[in-house]
């Protein structure tokens, strides 16, 4: 069955075939960003498939040395049975990404957290916004080379 | 009363400055409203900010406002070797701390591979103190929804009953309400002598208490008048949304993930999953969820009944047995990326784990939670209903802020 | 000793009483908590409310800050809740108490190392009167809290402190 996916995701991704990950688990495919839209959408709708829920949307940090982040979208068919993790790979710094929520609409939050955490904005989304941190909080605390803000009106942030 | 270490003063416009209202006064017409109800209010959820757009009694949108509780546990959890973690895990859903623990640790021994050698006492363990717990967390999700509705007697009642499990608990763990038992690879401490006797004194204590929190609560016909076609989540809607747990099986689906991925024990021992059929209004609407709630109560009962039945028997207590024999010393996996899932008594808990293999740290733990999912689906159903009926769903959603914010 | 209403009163039920002393016992034996619980303490202060009976102390939780008279901080204060804490401080009516429950609020807590979030302690936000410890803290440890506050409110007085004021002026004149 996994070999059926990667032969649809291979059909829909236009920029570079997807490099599968045997290491990870559920097993998973390293797909280009510019190929996350039509990927999704296929598996979405592709009757053999029908992955029906996107679970779990985590952006990954690999450090201000490598300049490189990823974020990692995990995919789960009901009526199949199927798990499928979906990475991308981006630069640290002006990332752009396609964001799902036309797809899937438990995306809207997810991403939003992305967003909150990383910095990664994300292109369509309805709503991107902080949505854990305050409004006028400086920085994103997930990166690698995050330093706290030394006072936040006042309080000190130890 | 020190004052010299006070260090914020107030400012008119700060709140506005820290987080802003999507909708503001300009952009309404002449008869609609914001209302605000704030993160401090009589209702028993925790921290949560909802803004209300509301034309006279009828709420337009709802923007929930979050973060209030965001204890950075991922942050954490990037500092902190893997063991360290336990007790982080603990506080994500406060109510349940035990489910928690068991997805941690079974996401861990995955990884390092040492999953099969779990020894069947310690399962069993594990899958009995999960389930009091889970009885423990319906308790407090059917019991804070009776008192929004404004039933004020079951949650004393449920109160009572739930004290019963917490010194249970304290008699296995030592605490009573964030436990740090289950380690990576095992216990903590075996179960004391004499708690399979005591347990099963409470599970037949318990038996009629909740054939009366049927009669005043679920079959109540106020309850019903307030619950029946209020909130209703249509499947697929449900799935679009990633939502799990007690909602999406009140939605219809017989979904559960401890019949679907049969982790731990599980698979041997026999339970039903209980959905929502619609037999007081529309399949899936707040009664549904609340019945789906009480029924889980019922099932969990009987598979504490059968885990006592293995632990007294199957795999008896011995001398030598000791719940930390597996516990690595040095919990080093090799370089993967691993999502783990379980069932927690709100729906589906997820770790994402990436480890670079170099050290006993994880490089990124991600926790995907229940409550946090099914909290961004109130947006979708809260469209055009009264504004009681709004403090109905909330309560139904059964969110814990701790697993919303992290 | 015996409280002020467990005596007997002969001739003609006249009671002599400090003035300090009756309206510290009328305050003290009806202190009404906000409901306000933020994270796992305020599970420990449901207990403490239902099984363990609060009410005996005459503590019964009110919704408004208007109407009640000690705010329970049970759970970790974020930096987003820190400025409505303040808030609900500021809107509470004198005299009135905090009672920091949890080492979350007393210290930031289990948070205190990585927490970029966490205030590291509510008394950076309002001023505390008792500091619970515990994590979170047994229901009898939050009763021995009101203990605490109880003694604490026996001793205020309506007096002017004048004996203190008098040494810190002299200290302060000593110090500039």
């Amino acid at each position: 069955m996994f070999d059926r996916i990667v032969e649809i995701v291979t059909r829909e991704a236009r920029h570079a075939g997807p490099v599968v990950d045997e290491n990870a688990s559920p097993r998973a495919l390293i797909i280009d960003v510019s190929d996350l839209l039509p990927v999704c959408d296929a598996l979405h709708r592709n009757p053999e498939t029908y992955f029906d829920m996107l679970t779990c949307v985590s952006g990954i940090d690999n450090g201000p040395d490598t300049g490189i982040m990823e974020i990692a979208y995990n995919l789960y068919s009901i009526p199949f049975n199927l798990q499928l993790m979906l990475k991308i790979k981006l630069p640290r710094e002006g990332a752009e990404v396609p964001s799902l929520t036309s797809i899937w609409k438990s995306a809207n939050w997810l991403e939003r957290e992305v967003f909150d955490m990383y910095g990664i904005r994300f292109q369509n989304h309805p709503d991107l916004r902080r949505i854990l941190l305050p409004a006028d909080w400086e920085g994103h605390p997930l990166r690698k080379d995050y330093k706290h803000q030394e006072y936040y009106k006042n309080i000190k942030v130890d | 009363m020190s004052s010299v270490k006070q260090q914020y003063q107030f400012k008119p416009g700060s709140l506005q400055q820290s987080e802003p209202n999507k909708f503001s006064g300009e952009q309404l017409r002449a008869e609609e409203m914001i209302i605000n109800l704030g993160p401090q209010h009589p209702s028993t959820h925790g921290v949560l900010r909802l803004e209300v757009l509301m034309d006279g009694e009828i709420v337009r949108e709802v923007v929930p406002h979050i973060g209030y509780l965001h204890r950075c546990f991922e942050k954490h959890a990037e500092n902190l070797p893997y063991n360290q973690v336990i007790p982080f895990v603990d506080r994500l859903d406060y109510t349940a701390s035990m489910n928690n623990e068991h997805a941690y640790a079974m996401g861990v021994e995955r990884m390092l591979g040492i999953s099969e050698q779990i020894p069947k006492r310690v399962e069993y363990v594990r899958v009995l103190v999960a389930e009091l717990n889970r009885i423990a967390s319906h308790f407090i999700a059917i019991g804070t929804y009776g008192i929004d509705i404004g039933a004020f007697s079951p949650f004393l009642w449920l109160m009572r009953d739930r004290e019963h499990i917490l010194r249970l608990l304290e008699w296995a763990s030592g605490s009573r309400l964030l436990y740090n038992y289950i380690w990576i690879g095992g216990l903590y401490y075996d179960l004391p002598v004499g708690f399979e006797e005591r347990c099963r004194e409470f599970v037949n204590y318990l038996r009629p208490k909740l054939t009366e929190l049927d009669d005043i609560l679920l079959k109540n016909k106020i309850f019903i008048d307030r619950t029946a076609n209020v909130g209703v989540l249509p499947l697929d809607l449900a799935i679009n949304c990633g939502v799990t747990g007690p909602m999406l099986r009140a939605s219809g689906l017989r979904f559960d993930l401890r019949r679907v991925d049969g982790y731990s024990v599980y698979p041997e021992l026999e339970f039903d999953i209980p959905i929502g059929d619609g037999r007081m209004g529309s399949v899936g609407d707040c009664w549904d969820r609340t019945y789906v709630r009480f029924l889980e109560i019922h099932e969990s009962l009987r598979i504490i009944d059968q885990c006592l039945d293995k632990l007294t028997t199957d795999h008896k207590r011995t001398r030598d047995f000791d719940p930390q024999a597996l516990v690595p010393k040095k919990i080093r996996p090799k370089a993967q990326d691993f999502y783990v899932r379980a069932e927690i008594p709100k729906g589906e808990l997820g770790f994402f784990f990436r480890s670079d293999g170099r050290s006993d740290v994880p490089f990124r733990c991600k926790c995907r939670s229940c409550s946090f999912v099914n909290l961004s689906m109130l947006q979708e159903i809260a469209k055009d209903i009264l504004i009681a009926d709004l403090i109905a769903i909330v309560g139904s959603l059964d969110l814990n802020i701790g697993e919303v914010d992290r | 000793m015996k409280g002020l209403l467990d005596q007997r009163f002969e001739n003609g039920g006249a009671i002599v009483t400090r003035l300090d002393d009756l309206l510290n016992w009328a305050r003290l034996s009806s202190m009404f908590p906000m409901t306000f619980g933020i994270a796992c303490c305020a599970m420990e202060f449901f207990s403490t409310a239902t099984i363990y009976d609060m009410d005996r102390f005459g503590m019964a939780p009110r919704a408004s800050p208007r109407q009640a008279d000690v705010m329970i901080v049970s759970g970790t204060v974020t930096f987003k809740m820190a400025e409505r804490i303040k808030r609900l401080y500021e809107q509470m009516a004198e005299p009135r108490y905090v009672i920091s429950m949890g080492s979350c609020s007393n210290c930031g807590g289990p948070y205190w190392q990585h927490g970029y979030h966490v205030v590291k302690g509510v008394d950076r936000i309002v001023p505390v009167d008792v500091y619970v410890p515990g994590c979170p803290p047994r229901p009898e440890a939050l009763i021995g809290g009101f203990l605490k506050l109880h003694e604490k409110i026996r001793s205020e007085t309506l007096m002017r402190p004048s004996a203190i004021e008098q040494l810190m002026e002299k200290q302060g004149s000593a110090h500039v």
